[in-house]
């Protein structure tokens, strides 16, 4: 499971080499999340419609190894978006994956657009 | 830059690398450490959960990647056996070697084994890491009765462990009594007679003079010549320092094992530390993490300049863990270091054993012993470390104060500032109160990761978030019950706004009244709330739900569902409980009765749960809301039915009573009971709300609760008639919908009113404030607009199209694992 963990490394903008064209933007439920497979990744996808603002990151949630984070509530943490595990709500930054309620490890991020209605997430490999 | 190996990744080894990443900013340090075992570190402490489930990766205290990312260069699966002081070279058993500047052995210990002819028979084994976990395991699938050699901390929670693989299991004590250690006869006999009825049979003072068996133990024989038939053994009988490597390296060892070290932790090399189980300081080994992880921040802090205390040995005070009893034992348990008083209190008949040692001018509290019952060690053990004051009355410590009063509150305000508040990573009252006073720390994360404290065993947390709330209440700071960041208002602030407003979402009011993108402590606190006023289907607006109201299904470990069918009251034709094993059967869910009279089916997959429930609806089911923070369940017992003590038919109210309450959202979870008679075998005292049949009606008793705090109900009213006794619960738990802050739960709700139960009264019966109507209505309008969730997501296209895993794939979740266990599923573990 710790391999499962090494999967997933966060992905610089400026490295994408593949944007998958991973759903279309009605897939995402209005201010929160569903997931996504790439490859044999699993990708948590937030429509922060609030913010119109959309980000991606691992599905797993480090603290206990659950594919789970899409699922979570998506909010902001002094004006930071975040999502919250539906399991022991570790709260994690949306932007730099950072754990901020406890010393959980970090998620992976990605880079994500919108276009032509359809949501792609960047990838670096 | 200084070259630090680390010899040893075990809990302290590793708790010296956290510390020194963190002053290594300047990268001062290049780190290397060296573990023999095939994992990073992990926490031994918790080894016995593997037993319950929890994995080798749950375990581990950080994964490789942090590691790699602090540049530390972790070597596993690599052992050392040699040190060269000349050259400042270790050299592992690879035939590399690695330089040094600094080293610190970490080594730990090993299980010690006593000279018993036969150890190294097959079926013997030691009981200190994972692989010793995993080959116990696995030769327990052929094992029927086991032992455990050592009837102290370690022991009885191997023998805990023997039990929870569904042997059985003998505990072979040297000693006279349990505990040696921590324990005296009488408290060895109490714990005694528990750890008897969980099934473990204790031997004592039982010398074992060989292990029998042809290469294969097939029992023990004793110096007393009696024997006992075991297909396995596991030796749990103290430790051994691993000192092995700096005997041969010609540092001093202790007589009775452990490397020597001064106050400082350092060897007689000066380039050479020893921290952890490994090291001996004043000819004593410390088999506590709390002391290794002072001895790692000592020598961090020599390391990297910054201001060092000398260590000066370590409180042993310990807490029994997982064993399913509590004890507890701190100071001086025996009374061994001073004269004393004792205070004993006993109660065969429930099995607690309490004792305090009492100074003699009865000023000072010097140790004691508890089983049964350890609730008050963290207060007792806090006293004997700071030497508080006692009360005037000592006894009052154990007891409680009599006469109605509250326990003797040696509150958190009565420490001394420096009290050690956390025992794992040594945090005092003082730091955590300066972080309130000076950092504007306003929350238990932010110490959290301020301090680290509570992030070992948690055992702390308590006292964290009292100390927080006094701190804050001392400061003038009115601890306003404001939800969150988001809302300035308390909830039944923001309950009035939606009335008033008219408010019907949540992005509207957050909107309106307040500020940022919201959090996952406002979403379902508004979302209950616009719940209890409109009772629109929450399904509308599902991602302020929480993950169980959102999926209308509670998520279970691994991220699967269970499903609740509501069984009013508890009855269920058999017709019903057919169609209920069918289901279950068809999609292989686990199946249980659960503690509220009703049957829950677990592991249903997210995609599975609307075909499930639409199974289920057809044959007239509906939700049972297990999921929610509303009615549950109303127990019943048979009543006058069948029972021949029955006064009233407590199972045609108790299903009256649910399906008038269910799907009733509230602050925190309903649930009620009706018992037939005086005898109350539904347990109505222990609810939200309980009902008692009486000759002339019912008694109705409110707020009552189970859970961790167990309170009994109060009576509000007696012998009412079915209409009136609904009335007053219409009105009580409108009342309590529209006043209780989130996530409170009715009791706590009355513990905190003021005026407490009469004011309560007051306004229920004698509508002292004139809502009683309004609030008949209220409730009124809640049980008209009922539906059922499941129903409308069953017959909803697009509600349905939410349930399930991946949006660009259909495919179910490939991490979804599951093991068996007595010929059901259940998934595989976590921690
Ligand atoms: C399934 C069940 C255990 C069982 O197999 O018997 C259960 C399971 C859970 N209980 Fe319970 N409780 C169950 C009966 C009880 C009872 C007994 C009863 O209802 O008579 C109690 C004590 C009575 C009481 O509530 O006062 C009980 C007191 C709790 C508490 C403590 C509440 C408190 O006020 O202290 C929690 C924690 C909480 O709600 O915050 C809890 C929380 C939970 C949660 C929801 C924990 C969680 O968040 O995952 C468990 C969900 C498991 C699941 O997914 O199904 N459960 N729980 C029982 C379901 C009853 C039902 O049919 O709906
Ligand atoms: C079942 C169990 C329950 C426990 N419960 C509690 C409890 O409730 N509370 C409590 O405070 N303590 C408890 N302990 C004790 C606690 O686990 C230890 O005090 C703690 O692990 C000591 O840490 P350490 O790093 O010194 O040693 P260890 O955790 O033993 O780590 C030492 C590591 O060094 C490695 N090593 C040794 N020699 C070499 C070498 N030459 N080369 C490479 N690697 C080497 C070992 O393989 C090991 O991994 C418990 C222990 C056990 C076994
Ligand atoms: S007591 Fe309740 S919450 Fe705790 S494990 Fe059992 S079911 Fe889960
Ligand atoms: S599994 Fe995510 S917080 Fe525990």
């Amino acid at each position: 499971m710790i391999s499962e963990l090494e999967k997933y490394r966060t992905a610089d903008s400026s490295k994408v080499t593949n944007w998958y064209k991973a759903a279309t933007v009605d897939s995402f439920p209005e201010d929160g999340g569903a997931c996504i497979k790439y490859k044999d990744l699993q990708i948590a996808i937030f429509n922060f419609s609030r913010r119109n603002e959309w980000y991606a990151c691992q599905n797993l949630c480090p603290h206990k190894m659950q594919m789970i984070l899409s699922r979570g509530m998506i909010g902001s943490y002094e004006g930071d978006p975040k999502v919250a595990c539906p399991f022991h709500k570790k709260t994690f930054s949306l932007k730099s994956g950072k754990n901020l309620n406890g010393d959980t490890c970090d998620i992976a991020t990605y880079p994500i657009k919108v276009e032509d209605g359809f949501v792609y997430v960047g990838f670096e490999d | 830059m200084t070259k630090i190996v680390v010899i040893g990744n075990g809990m302290v080894g590793y708790k010296f690398c956290e510390k020194l990443v963190a002053k290594n900013s300047n990268r001062d340090f290049e780190i290397t450490v060296f573990g023999e075992e095939p994992w990073p570190a992990y926490d031994r402490v918790h080894l016995s959960a593997y037993f319950s489930g929890s994995t080798a990766d749950d375990l581990i205290m950080a994964p490789r990647s942090w590691y790699a990312e602090n540049q530390i260069d972790l070597h596993t699966n690599e052992m050392i056996v040699k040190i060269d002081r000349d050259q400042k070279k270790v050299i592992s058993h690879t035939g590399h070697d690695y330089d040094y500047d600094k080293l610190i052995l970490a080594t730990g210990s090993g299980a010690f084994v006593p000279p018993i002819r036969g150890v190294d028979k097959k079926g013997v084994f030691v009981y200190r890491t994972l692989e010793d976990l995993d080959a116990i395991i696995d030769y327990a699938k052929n094992a029927k009765r086991a032992a455990v050699i050592g009837g102290g901390l370690l022991g009885l929670e191997a023998a805990k462990a023997v039990i929870d693989m569904g042997l059985e299991a003998h505990v072979i004590e040297f000693a006279p009594r349990l505990m040696p250690r921590q324990l005296d006869e009488a408290g060895s006999n109490t714990l005694q007679s528990k750890l008897e009825d969980l099934g473990i049979s204790i031997h004592l003072q039982k010398n074992t003079q060989n292990i029998t068996g042809n290469g294969r133990i097939n029992g023990l024989k004793f110096t007393d010549d009696t024997e006992l038939p075991v297909d396995m053994l596991i030796i749990s009988a103290g430790i051994k320092p691993r000192d092995e490597l700096a005997k041969d390296c010609g540092l001093d060892t202790a007589l009775r094992g452990g490397i020597i070290v001064n106050e400082f932790l350092q060897t007689k090399d000066e380039n050479i530390f020893a921290i952890g189980e490994a090291a001996s300081y004043q000819n004593m080994i410390y088999g506590l993490v709390a002391p290794g992880y002072e001895m790692a921040t000592q020598v961090v802090n020599q390391l990297a300049n910054a201001e060092v205390k000398p260590f000066m040995g370590f409180d042993m005070s310990t807490k029994l863990k997982l064993i399913g009893v509590d004890v507890g034992s701190f100071g001086d348990p025996f009374g061994e270091v001073e004269p004393f008083k004792p205070i004993v209190y006993e109660n065969k008949n429930s099995g607690i054993y309490k004792r305090i040692n009492v100074s003699l001018d009865g000023k000072r509290l010097l140790g004691g012993i508890l089983v049964g019952d350890a609730s008050a060690y963290n207060m007792l053990w806090q006293m004997t470390q700071n030497k508080m004051p006692l009360p005037p009355e000592p006894e009052d410590l154990i007891l409680g104060a009599r006469g109605g009063k509250e326990a003797v509150g040696a509150g958190v305000e009565s420490l001394p500032e420096e009290a050690q508040i956390c025992s794992c990573e040594n945090v005092t009252k003082g730091s955590i109160s300066n972080l309130i006073k000076n950092d504007g720390v306003t929350k238990v994360d932010e110490i959290k990761s301020c301090t680290k404290a509570g992030t070992g065993c948690g055992g702390c947390m308590p006292m964290v978030n009292d100390l927080l709330k006094h701190q804050l209440k001392a400061m003038g700071k009115t601890v306003k019950n404001v939800i969150c960041e988001h809302f300035d208002y308390s909830r039944q602030e923001l309950l009035d706004l939606v009335k008033v407003k008219k408010i019907k979402t949540y992005n509207e009011l957050l909107d309106q009244f307040g500020q940022g993108d919201g959090c996952e402590t406002c979403k379902p606190a508004v979302a209950s709330i616009l719940a209890s006023t409109w009772n629109e289907l929450i399904t509308h607006q599902d991602t302020i739900q929480d993950t169980n109201d959102r999926y209308l299904a509670n998520i279970q470990k691994g991220g699967t569902y269970s499903v609740v069918p509501r069984i009013p009251g508890g009855e269920i034709t058999p017709e019903k409980l057919i169609v209920i094993g069918e289901v279950a059967k068809k999609y292989g869910l686990y199946t249980k009765i659960t503690g509220g009279q009703r049957i829950d089916m677990f592991g249903a997959r997210v995609d599975q749960l609307p075909d499930i429930w639409e199974e289920l609806i057809n044959a007239g089911f509906e939700s049972g809301h297990a999921y929610g923070k509303s009615l549950r369940t109303i127990k019943s017992c048979v009543g006058s039915t069948w029972c021949r003590y029955g006064v009233q038919d407590s199972v045609s109210f108790a299903i009256q009573v649910e399906e008038r309450y269910r799907g009733l959202r509230s602050p925190h979870k309903l649930k009620g009971a009706v018992s037939g008679c005086i005898r109350e075998c539904a347990e109505a005292q222990s609810k939200d709300f309980g009902i008692i049949a009486t000759e002339k009606g019912w008694n109705l008793y409110i707020c009552g609760n189970g859970g961790s705090k167990p309170q009994h109900a109060q009576l509000l009213i007696n012998d009412v008639d079915t209409e009136t006794c609904l009335k007053f619960i219409d009105r009580f738990l409108m009342f309590y919908i529209r006043t209780a802050e989130p996530l409170t739960r009715t009791a706590t709700w009355l513990n905190k009113l003021e005026g407490g139960l009469d004011y309560v009264r007051d306004v229920v019966v004698n509508d002292s404030l004139g809502i009683g109507e309004e609030l008949e209505k209220e409730m009124e309008f809640m049980i008209n607009t009922y539906a059922c969730e499941w129903k409308e997501v069953v017959n909803t296209p697009h509600l349905r199209a939410k349930f399930k895993h991946f949006v660009n794939a259909d495919e179910e979740d490939p991490s979804l694992k599951f093991q068996e266990m007595r010929g059901q599923k259940i998934p595989a573990s976590w921690g």
